[in-house]
């Protein structure tokens, strides 16, 4: 296929179909589609695509959406779907399902403002609040990456020491509707990425299984604690996933947590998908004018990379969170995960949380310099702060 | 069925002498209440399956129907089953049976959903299932209450019953389900009864013979809610069907009708009072037979249609 000018959205339809596609010498590919801004491209380029061995089946809502790609999946098919904002919303219960079912499932959530008011443009606020159910977050800072990530998610979410459904996670319209030169992998090189998949949990006749009955406290508590090992192997598997990619599609994709001039840094910005690539840019040049700055991108939200973003901060004596997303009476959510990795750490940073971009707003250089200005300023953190808006404090809960 | 549980289970069912092979579908040892109509028609879709040699799945939402399942690791469904979200038995059914054919299986998927999963929450996705025509037989326990969360009133209630959100007794008539069904134009729909099991049986084997969507409409008497005597039960059903308060009618592709047995005159008073859930004075068996009668000359009238 070569390189194209493509937006997100088509890279993460091309990489859901090649996914599906590469499972038809197994049990095909199948997924529930329903539209929603700003997504909705990628749903139509899966029901256009001349699958070999699938089904795609548009129904009446998220919820069912989910609903029939869980079927799928307990049935051994490739399953996938992609939804976005109050799409999500609607969909949670089905996507706990999906999780606590073990079912690998990839989505592709293009991040949009939960409503109200009604606002289509860019807020991570949707996935995070999905935060705390059984899936891999990744956030994407480009168009490959989006392209890429989505090929990892399968081979990730599928490998058996994982199963675990995975959200590929991306801007509303920065990326999703925005041409940016794309490489699109032809069929051939999918199918040796993504091998046949073997459900080990699918429904067979001769194993007549009750799945999601009754099941008492204790065991249901170890259900919980299976999950959680599940995500404690992720890193180790990312890792394999980030090799066989490169070794088979000859270009690296994008890790866990990704770090720029951290190493001298005294001061460091941590920041996610497109935002991140913004603020690398002023780091850039701030060191370049001696400044001791760095950037930590944070690609992999769930599960949390916690120990790699303490060596990644490890000199640093301030660093700052970037949220583009809100969580009513605490902040941000990037930045209560990054201030909680440092609780405990002696002689531990400064973190401070900086709300930017918030409902679609523009996160410029200038926004980051403003952040920049006032983080390496700083002797003691305080409540997330507005940078670029004039917000009265109130008297702290 | 190879796995040691279903042995353990076939095997004491043969201890006891139960009529249960490794083919139940509703194994015996279940905790289900005495009297429970669902059970029945557990049994006798189990029976019938068997006979015709048919395996299948179920999707099950939260209803007595996933109860019935019991606790971890144990099941008393000899089939896989998924307990789907509330309002989801259709969608999880529907992904089930598209990669089921998909891959060239004949195994039945089948929903065996209650009223309030039916006729209230799950409305929209049972809607949307029968307009794309999934390929999948939809089991409606109708028990006219939600009865695992003690007895609420859902749209399926009639009108007068006491339920513990309408202590006064409900003043909505029940909803007309199968019109709505029918109105979808899905390739079979039928009401059952388990006071009528050579009916029913014939029910699901003529379901079986035809592909696409499938609505079955069990009446199923709940001693629990209905607060009736759980030997009752089949009794009450009976009356239900030969005062003409529940017909028992088939209607292929929204059009073409069947009447299956006809009211014989039954007064349906004793229908009411042998249930507490009907206060006396609440319903007046006089304008219920009334309202039953006008509901079965339209029905009559529509078999008529297609036949003359």
């Amino acid at each position: 296929m070569g390189t194209e000018l493509v937006t997100g959205n088509h890279a993460a339809g091309y990489a859901l179909s090649a996914a599906g596609e590469a499972n038809r010498f197994a049990r095909g590919a199948a997924c529930g589609i329903y539209p929603i801004t700003p997504q909705t491209e990628i749903v139509e380029y899966v029901a256009s695509f001349p699958f070999s061995k699938g089904e795609v089946v548009p129904v009446e809502s998220e919820h069912s959406a989910m609903g029939v790609s869980i079927g799928a999946s307990l049935a051994g098919a490739r399953a996938f779907t992609a939804s976005s904002s109050n799409g999500l919303a609607y969909m949670t219960e089905n996507i706990m399902v999906a999780g606590f079912y073990r079912l690998p499932i990839v989505m592709v959530a293009v991040n949009r403002t939960l409503g109200p008011p009604w606002n289509i443009w860019a807020d991570q606020g949707d996935t995070l609040f999905l935060r705390d159910f059984p899936w891999i977050q990744l956030y994407c800072q480009d168009n490959q990456e989006v392209l890429d990530t989505t090929l990892l998610a399968f081979r990730l979410a599928e490998d058996p020491r994982i199963l675990l459904p995975v959200m590929v996670c991306m801007d509303a319209f920065i990326l999703s509707h925005t041409q940016t030169a794309t490489e699109l992998p032809e069929q051939e090189l999918v199918d040796r990425y993504l091998p046949p998949l073997d459900l080990p949990h699918r429904l067979r006749g001769d194993h007549p299984v009750t799945l999601g009955g009754l099941v008492w406290p204790a065991e249901a508590a170890y259900q919980r604690a299976d999950v959680e090992r599940a995500m404690a192997r992720v890193p180790e598997v990312l890792a394999e996933c980030r090799a066989a990619f490169e070794d088979v599609f000859g270009r690296p994709v994008g890790d866990a947590l990704e770090t720029w001039g951290t190493e001298d840094a005294a001061t460091i910005l941590v920041a996610s998908s497109t935002v991140a690539t913004t603020a690398r840019e002023v780091v850039r040049r701030r060191r370049e004018a001696g400044e001791k700055v760095g950037i930590v991108r944070v690609k992999m939200f769930r599960p949390f990379p916690e120990r790699a973003l303490r060596a990644a901060c490890a000199g640093a004596r301030r660093v700052g969170v970037l949220d583009r997303n809100y969580a009513a009476g605490v902040g941000g959510v990037f930045w209560q995960d990054t201030r909680a990795a440092f609780q405990g750490v002696p002689r531990g940073p400064l973190v401070q949380g900086y709300l930017t971009g918030l409902c679609g707003g523009d996160v410029t250089p200038e926004t980051i310099a403003q952040v920049l200005d006032d983080l390496t300023r700083r002797r003691v953190a305080e409540r997330p702060l507005w940078p670029g808006l004039e917000v009265a404090e109130e008297a702290s809960a | 069925m190879s796995t040691d549980t279903a042995s353990v289970h076939a095997s004491s069912a043969e201890q006891v002498g139960l009529p249960c092979s490794e083919d139940c579908l509703l194994r015996p040892g279940n905790t289900n209440c005495g009297g429970c109509g669902m059970s029945v028609g557990l049994t006798l879709l189990g029976r019938v399956l068997a006979a015709e040699r048919r395996e299948c799945q179920l999707a099950i939402p939260a209803c007595c129907g996933i109860v019935t399942a019991g606790g971890y690791p144990t099941t008393s469904y000899g089939v896989p089953v998924v307990a789907t979200t509330f309002a989801s038995a259709p969608a999880y059914a529907s992904g089930m049976a598209r990669v089921r054919s998909l891959n060239g299986e004949r195994h039945e998927v089948i929903c065996w959903a209650g009223d309030g999963g039916t006729y209230d929450i799950g409305i929209a996705t049972l809607s949307a299932a029968a307009e794309r025509d999934e390929d999948l037989i939809y089991v409606c326990y109708d028990n006219e209450i939600y009865g695992n969360t003690g007895g609420q009133r859902s749209s399926a209630t009639p009108a007068g019953a006491l339920t513990t959100t309408t202590p006064g007794g409900k003043a909505e008539a029940k909803k007309d389900i199968m019109a709505i069904m029918a109105a979808h134009g899905v390739p079979y729909a039928a009401t059952l009864s388990i006071a009528h099991p050579e009916d029913f049986e014939r029910k699901i084997r003529t379901a079986l013979e035809i592909r696409g969507t499938r609505f079955l409409l069990l009446h199923s008497p709940c001693p629990t809610g209905w607060k009736a005597e759980p030997g009752d039960s089949i009794q009450l059903v009976r009356l239900a069907v030969a005062s003409g308060l529940f017909p028992l009618y088939e209607v292929w592709d929204g059009v073409r009708y069947r009447l299956n047995a006809e009211p014989d005159g039954t007064d349906p008073a004793e229908y009411f009072t042998l249930q507490k859930r009907f206060a006396p004075g609440e319903v007046d068996p006089q304008e219920a037979r009334r309202v039953g009668a006008a509901r079965f000359e339209r029905l009559r009238a529509l078999a008529a249609m297609q036949s003359g």
